[in-house]
């Protein structure tokens, strides 16, 4: 069986894979145990499986294990903890922004990589960052305004 | 409880902290689940306090609650409801949800009825055991009951001074108390959990990727499953070809008649052997197509004919009108259409018990299913819920439970089936479709004068124990069959008083996909048809839309929804358009109105649109929504509750439909049956009413239902168009705008 070694959350983990084609969704969250990142579509339709990759927020079900190699992988699971959250996760807690909560890594992780690329983002920037992220609960304006309060957050920490 | 019993739930634990034992990580039981001796459990009666309380010796104290958390938040609502009437910090209180082996059955968390049955249940046995616990203190200290009161998890005196400690009041011991239901609640009053926004205790690992949710949970030994559904509806197979998956790892096919699943120690493996075998299938061509379904709901044949409602005589009240008009309104087959498609884990490797983990809305009712069709005794099933997706009614959990008890059994091993995004779109359970035509009238003097509804909907099938499930009927188990729906006929006729009413339904038998419970089932559509027609006769007469539904209306709480839902938006009284108007981009505002099944929760929306004529896309700008559940036990989670409930509506109204030919669905992903996206989300304003006196009543579905018509009202004050076939696609609008 082909073995893969991938960066995840800064760490080297050797994933053993049958098939090349496999999907990276897969082998985190069977191989690696990080289940953070869901399966929701397996058609990079829905955003529920999104990681980081290299910094971009990407859909791990349509991205394959072979296609990540030397890449810098983030899940959910590094960017912080119910103990130590990043911003985004602290500002999703404050806006109580999750129902069923299915969906709320794919909203963690693209909202993560917009503040970090617009640290000013608007209201439109963020609908816009989310527009192909689907949720089904309506959970949809306590996720726009934990955007905002992780922005405000963001930007007091850098400027003190 | 019996012996038998009492060793059926040990040897469960053992099972349990067997798997838990050797977990690779990442994987477990929640450990909350775990800890709970099930010989401690001694009763889960629903009459019974002890079935609800375990009071630990350190002072905390484990709720066991048969409703389930699908997301509403009832993980913090119930707490919050005990520990005020236990006289307790709410973080002293751990809620256990949907565990048969654990919590009682307090039926399925359905029909918005988790706070306002399963939550009043709980604070019931909460008053109870309040008041035995001051009673056994009362004498230890030799005072007067009446002047005791439990505050922070003791027995005081109410003039201050030492206290005892519940679990020094009773320890490990059992209440052994039936509720009782005179136990006296406190005065809303005195409040100091119940009303105020906590927190749910699930977010933190929700959004940090720590929760264990039901496609998480995994057990040692276990083989990961992918059903192969028929190639049409009803298909058999005719032959598979094993062989296509030979090069496939480990991969092979079970096969219990037509039930066809592959098994795979990889995930990946059992995933792409689904797709890589062969097998044939029959072709059936026996469903309606879903452009059929509405002449079909008009023409039949019907099952019977019922007259819901008769008030008055409405032949004799239509041929008096001055004025009168008739609609019908369509309502398509939707999906529940859930963020993460089924999954379930079983395990009955030994033939003789099953452990199920499923998100099931209805673990106990699941649990007799699973004995009745998997030949094992009721006793040695244990469901345990764990959280799925949100499902907003009955969607393919059940399914999938059965399905993975199916392939355990028959390989012996614990099982995971996941079903694929295709799975749930085309199999899940559907929303079933409605049509509903009414003819009314009005009087010189403006007023609604009589109202005939007549619908055309299918009925529930009597006493149907479960909705047949798709892995026992492929499999040849006998189930009873027929048809489940909700209760789909409520709310049909008009709240607004009218000397003739009548509401009649043509029941059908059967339906075109096979239907189950979808949110506020049924209530939407005849709030859409309802409510549409009102403003069409409001139109008729000449007067304002809001005017014209206060005029008839004698309940304070109803017209109080009315006025601040105007206030909310910022009413402007008007005459609706009579003819087109010019330009493209046309502004218009509508309004709906519903008291719940005539009973429960009072809804108010009202909201702005934008329609463009040209390419028919309605845009809506900003909801207003004036909401009235009685008590609110945690404002916050109301809100939520709301918000959905208005989103959620909002994107069946204007995007759902399933589609199918006449073998199978065809809306098989999120671009056949889009829903509802960030850049389509309108402004949302609510006003929660708090009646802190009254009852607590559901928040989970009111508000789902005057969406419809409230859009649609103000698509008729934009630009003239009544749209009364949903969804409002910009393909529809074109159909409906051609016809002014």
């Amino acid at each position: 069986m082909p073995s893969y070694q991938l960066n995840v959350n800064g760490q080297i983990k050797t994933v053993q894979v049958s098939d090349p084609q496999q999907p990276l969704l897969y082998a985190l969250r069977n191989s690696l145990g990080l289940t953070g990142a869901k399966y929701g579509c397996g058609l990079g339709q829905c955003g529920a499986c999104t990681v980081h990759i290299d910094g971009r927020a990407s859909r791990s079900c349509v991205v394959t294990v072979s296609q990540v190699v030397n890449k810098k992988i983030t899940t959910i699971e590094g960017l912080g903890t119910p103990e130590k959250p990043h911003p985004i996760q602290a500002a999703f807690i404050a806006e109580q922004a999750a129902q069923c909560g299915y969906c709320a890594n794919g909203m963690v992780m693209t909202c993560a990589t917009l503040l970090s690329q617009k640290p000013n983002a608007s209201l439109d920037d963020a609908k816009s960052a989310l527009k192909n992220n689907l949720c089904r609960c309506g959970t949809h304006h306590r996720i726009e305004r934990a955007v905002m309060r992780a922005k405000d957050e963001m930007k007091t920490r850098n400027s003190a | 409880m019996s012996a038998l019993l009492s060793s059926a739930r040990r040897s469960f634990l053992k099972h349990t902290l067997q798997s838990v034992g050797v977990l690779t990580i990442g994987f477990q039981l929640p450990s909350v689940h775990a800890q709970i001796p099930l010989a401690t459990r001694s009763t889960l009666d629903v009459n019974e306090v002890d079935g609800y309380f375990s009071i630990h010796a350190d002072g905390r104290i484990t709720l066991y609650c048969g409703k389930v958390d699908l997301g509403q938040g009832i993980r913090i609502a119930i707490p919050q409801m005990a520990a005020e009437e236990l006289g307790i910090d709410v973080a002293k209180i751990q809620m256990i949800d949907g565990d048969t082996a654990l919590t009682p059955d307090q039926g399925p968390t359905a029909g918005s009825s988790g706070i306002m049955r399963g939550g009043v249940q709980i604070r019931q046995a909460a008053a109870t055991a309040r008041q035995a616990l001051i009673a056994v203190a009362a004498t230890q200290m030799n005072v007067p009951i009446d002047s005791l009161d439990a505050i922070d998890g003791e027995v005081r005196p109410i003039v201050g001074g030492k206290g005892i400690a519940f679990q020094n009041l009773i320890g490990n011991q059992q209440f052994k108390l039936k509720i009782d239901s005179k136990a006296k609640l406190r005065n809303p009053n005195t409040y100091r959990y119940v009303g105020k926004g906590l927190p749910r205790p699930d977010v933190p690992a929700k959004v940090t990727g720590t929760h264990v949710y039901m496609q998480d949970f995994s057990l040692p030994g276990m083989l990961h499953a992918r059903v192969i559904r028929p190639q049409s509806v009803g298909s058999r197979i005719i032959s598979v070809d094993e062989s296509s998956i030979k090069r496939i790892g480990k991969a092979r096919i079970v096969r219990i008649e037509d039930f066809l699943a592959v098994v795979a120690e990889d995930e990946w493996d059992a995933q792409r052997a689904s797709v890589a075998l062969k097998v044939q299938w029959s072709l059936e061509k026996n469903l309606l197509g879903h452009a059929g379904v509405k002449d079909w709901l008009r023409k039949g044949p019907f099952e019977s004919t019922q007259t819901i409602m008769k008030k008055g005589d409405v032949q004799q009240g239509l041929s008096q009108s001055t004025q009168k008009i008739q609609a019908s309104y369509y309502w398509p087959v939707q999906s529940h259409a859930s963020m993460g498609p089924s999954c379930a884990v079983a395990d009955l490797s030994d033939g003789q018990q099953a452990v199920v983990w499923s998100a099931s809305q209805a673990t106990h009712r699941l649990r007799g299913i699973i004995a009745r069709l998997m030949a094992i005794p009721n006793d040695k099933v244990r469901v345990i819920y764990l959280d799925g997706a949100g499902c907003y009614g009955m969607n393919g959990h059940d399914d999938a439970s059965l399905d993975a008890a199916l392939i355990s059994k028959a390989i012996g091993k614990p099982v995971r089936v996941q079903w694929t995004r295709q799975d749930e779109n085309i199999w899940d359970p559907k929303g079933p479709p409605q049509l509903i035509d009414i003819e009314g009238g009005v009087s010189a003097d403006g007023k609604i004068a009589a109202w005939k509804t007549v619908m055309f909907i299918p009925k529930a099938t009597a006493q149907l124990p479960n909705i047949p499930l798709l892995g026992p009927q492929s499999a040849g188990i006998k189930q009873p069959m027929g048809i489940s729906t909700g209760l789909i006929s409520q709310n049909g006729n008009p709240p607004y008083s009218t000397p003739h009413v009548e509401v009649s339904a043509n029941w059908h038998k059967d339906a075109p996909l096979r239907p189950s419970n979808i949110r506020a089932p049924g209530k939407i559509a005849n709030c859409f048809a309802v409510e549409s027609f009102t403003d069409e006769l409001s139109h008729l007469a000449g007067v304002d839309p809001l005017e014209f539904r206060l005029q008839g209306m004698s309940d304070a709480r109803g017209i109080e929804i009315i006025q601040r839902t105007s206030k909310l938006i910022g009413w402007k009284k008007r005459n609706t358009p009579v003819t087109k108007r010019s330009g493209t981009q046309l502004k218009g505002r509508g309004m709906a109105y519903m008291h719940y099944k005539g009973n429960e929760t009072y809804v108010g929306v009202a909201m702005d649109v934008v329609v463009n004529t040209q390419t028919g896309v309605i845009q809506v700008k900003r909801i207003a929504c004036a909401h009235d559940c009685g008590l609110i036990i945690n404002p916050d989670g109301t809100q939520a509750q709301v918000e959905g409930n208005l989103l959620q509506t909002l994107s069946r109204t204007l995007h759902e439909e399933v589609k199918f030919d006449k073998s199978q669905v065809t809306s098989s992903n999120w671009a056949t049956y889009p829903i509802l996206t960030f850049p389509q989300v309108p402004e949302i304003l609510i006003d929660l009413i708090d009646r802190p006196f009254e009852p607590p009543l559901g928040a989970g579905e009111a508000a789902a239902t005057p969406i419809p018509a409230a859009l649609a009202n103000a698509v008729f004050d934009a630009c003239g168009v009544r749209m009364r076939t949903a969804p409002f696609t910009p393909a529809q609008f074109k159909i409906d705008w051609s016809t002014i």
